[in-house]
């Protein structure tokens, strides 16, 4: 076979298995949108029916009026956005520290910092329950917040970045007059966008998407976050599944969204930083 | 008054050593070369007086400021010095003007201040209409501009610039020199220029500081540098020399393998001294044998190599004793590689300096 005809049987090799992989990756939403349309009884039905006949739209305001989801949502707009907004703020400044400045036990700090990343939730519930418990955050916006917003893969994410900034260009605005919060604000943050923005996504799917922390702190249903609420879809006897996939339907709109906006501000963010020294 | 004074000043990462006693006056209102190569501490002096690094002794001073010492430092943003980096540090997410305002927004002058100085700054530097302009947009040489006007347009009480021209081809480079010894004289900043680039040196500084393995071993004026080196490495490091160990034997009488030469001056050392004679290229003499005559620092080499140089040959010629010394003349003489040639190493162009 001649070597350019070679390269395009490859090419469309790869294309058949990029393809083949993503219809993977796609086929558990698809499914989700199918059942949040098709009426309870038909939910497990065999063979799959992949597009309802007819739609059930009326599984949308039935689900949604069912609880009170507009405050569950409400509860997880407020949580998701404390968490990415505190979390980008100390991680960055974290990271920010142990990648730029030199001080006494400095890597022991980072390894530290690393090695919390080995304790998996499980082994951080109680011990963090107990000291939520003993501050009085049971049922409060705080204990969902305050636990989470500083998390090692944050700071070292953000180390990691900065440690690629070149330093000149942080002492050119520390000797031009900016002080500390000056040239983190105006110089760094500008320049680490892209790790800035990737960070605040992975923070936000992280809080939109928890469940077991709201799930041991909150009884209180005005406190409920989205997970729980579609917790509650869960009877004795029986699970409307149709209700869970239209909400959880509902709940990924906001992440499709703010991925979508994110990813045109972090190629801009990463032409605008194309950092060279 | 904005004179700087390191006295004593050493500094050490881990067991290297980077600065040795480091003692330097740049007088107020003078452009002074820090001259070296690679790792003789040069950068390392810069960052001291920038405030970056801290130093293990001694002490820096401004006017009558003390601004380093190993028990405290003041900030960088304190010290009113610019510094022009060698990567120049523009940042990239903002354009030229607001590369330039940055400082003079931080000192919060009125906008209209600010809009004032930047124009007069980039009229300055030759940059009139390019504010709006982001820094990839720009050549290297118009990036070097943007990074001297806003080290300039704060009006610092010192310039500091880490090799701010080796990142230039070596056209704009040459250019670049007689830009910044402009700039340099229309303001009047003290300057602290470091550079490894000696020609460069010599057009920019009004005196210089030769720089060796952390010690400072010689400030002069270019003239005096290149003149009356007091080191081997100096005399070696700035321009072309012969440099010839050997032994002084009587008043300015050096036995330098199997020659005697006569130097010009040796009031610095005793008979006896280890000593090295330097001799630049250009003021070694060559004639053909036929006609010569006898006298003092004459000898009779055998040329090994000459290469063209344009309107100059360098000839590479081997005296006795297994002696090479290099010498300069008008090209078009036609020595050949293997011919006997007269060599003069006139007495008053000999130098004697420390081995």
């Amino acid at each position: 076979m001649p070597a350019g005809r070679r390269q395009d049987a490859l090419y469309w090799c790869g294309v058949l298995l990029v393809a083949g992989w993503g219809l993977v990756q796609l086929a558990p939403i698809l499914w989700m949108i199918s059942t949040s349309l098709k009426p309870l009884r038909e939910v497990f039905a065999l063979p799959i029916q992949w597009v309802p006949r007819p739609p059930q739209w009326a599984n949308y305001p039935e689900a949604w009026n069912h609880f009170p989801f507009a405050r569950y949502f409400a509860n997880s707009f407020i949580v998701s956005a404390s968490v990415t907004v505190l979390n980008v703020l100390l991680a960055g400044m974290a990271g920010y520290s142990l990648a730029k400045y030199r001080y006494f036990g400095q890597r022991a700090l980072f390894i530290a910092v690393l090695s919390t990343l080995m304790l998996p939730i499980e082994v951080l519930m109680v011990p963090t329950f107990l000291i939520v418990k003993s501050l009085g955050w049971l049922n409060t916006y705080q204990g969902l917040v305050i636990p989470v917003v500083a998390d090692a893969f944050g700071i070292f994410l953000m180390r990691q970045y900065l440690l690629s900034l070149p330093d000149s260009l942080v002492e050119a605005a520390r000797i031009d007059g900016a002080g500390e919060l000056g040239t983190y604000f105006r110089i760094v943050v500008p320049l680490s966008w892209p790790a800035v923005l990737t960070l605040a996504i992975f923070t936000w799917r992280e809080t939109w998407d928890a469940f077991v922390w709201p799930f041991i702190i909150i009884t209180d249903d005005s406190l409920r976050t989205v997970p729980i609420g579609l917790q509650r879809f869960q009877e004795q006897y029986v699970t409307t599944y149709n209700s869970v996939m239209a909400i959880s339907t509902v709940a990924m709109i906001p992440m499709v969204l703010l991925f979508f906006f994110f990813q045109r501000a972090f190629i801009r963010g990463i032409a605008l930083s194309g950092l060279k020294e | 008054m904005a004179e700087i004074r390191l006295a004593h000043v050493s500094k050490r990462y881990g067991q290297a050593v980077a600065l040795r006693d480091v003692t330097l006056v740049v007088r107020h209102g003078e452009l002074l070369a820090l001259l070296g190569p690679s790792g003789c501490g040069k950068t390392t002096a810069l960052q001291i007086i920038a405030g970056f690094l801290v130093p293990d002794e001694g002490e820096v001073w401004a006017g009558d400021r003390l601004i380093s010492s190993p028990r405290a430092v003041l900030p960088p943003e304190r010290r009113r010095m610019s510094l022009v980096f060698q990567s120049y540090a523009l940042w990239p997410h903002m354009t030229v003007f607001q590369n330039i305002a940055f400082g003079l927004e931080l000192r919060r002058l009125p906008r209209d201040e600010i809009a004032r100085r930047v124009a007069w700054i980039l009229e300055v530097v030759n940059l009139g209409g390019l504010g709006n302009r982001y820094p990839h947009e720009l050549s290297g040489g118009q990036q070097q501009r943007v990074a001297l006007a806003r080290a300039l347009v704060v009006q610092p009480d010192t310039l500091l610039l880490d090799e701010p021209l080796s990142n230039l081809d070596a056209h704009l480079r040459e250019q670049m020199r007689f830009e910044i010894r402009r700039i340099h004289t229309e303001t009047g900043i003290t300057t602290v220029y470091v550079t490894h680039d000696q020609a460069e040196a010599m057009v920019i500084a009004d005196r210089i500081a030769v720089m060796n393995a952390g010690r400072i071993e010689q400030v002069g004026t270019p003239p005096e540098i290149y003149d009356a080196p007091q080191s081997h490495f100096v005399a070696s490091f700035i321009g072309q020399a012969n440099c010839l160990p050997g032994t002084l034997v009587g008043p300015a009488l050096v036995r330098c393998g199997g020659l005697q030469l006569r130097a010009a001056d040796c009031r610095a050392f005793r008979p006896g001294d280890d000593v090295v004679l330097c001799v630049r290229p250009p003021a070694v003499r060559v004639r053909r044998t036929a006609g010569a005559a006898a006298g003092d620092n004459l000898t009779v080499g055998r040329l090994v190599q000459r290469a063209y140089l344009g309107d100059l040959e360098d000839l590479r010629i081997a005296l006795p004793g297994g002696v090479v010394v290099r010498a300069f003349v008008p090209a078009g003489q036609r020595y050949e590689p293997g011919e006997e040639l007269l060599v003069e190493l006139p007495a008053d162009a000999c130098r004697l300096v420390r081995p």
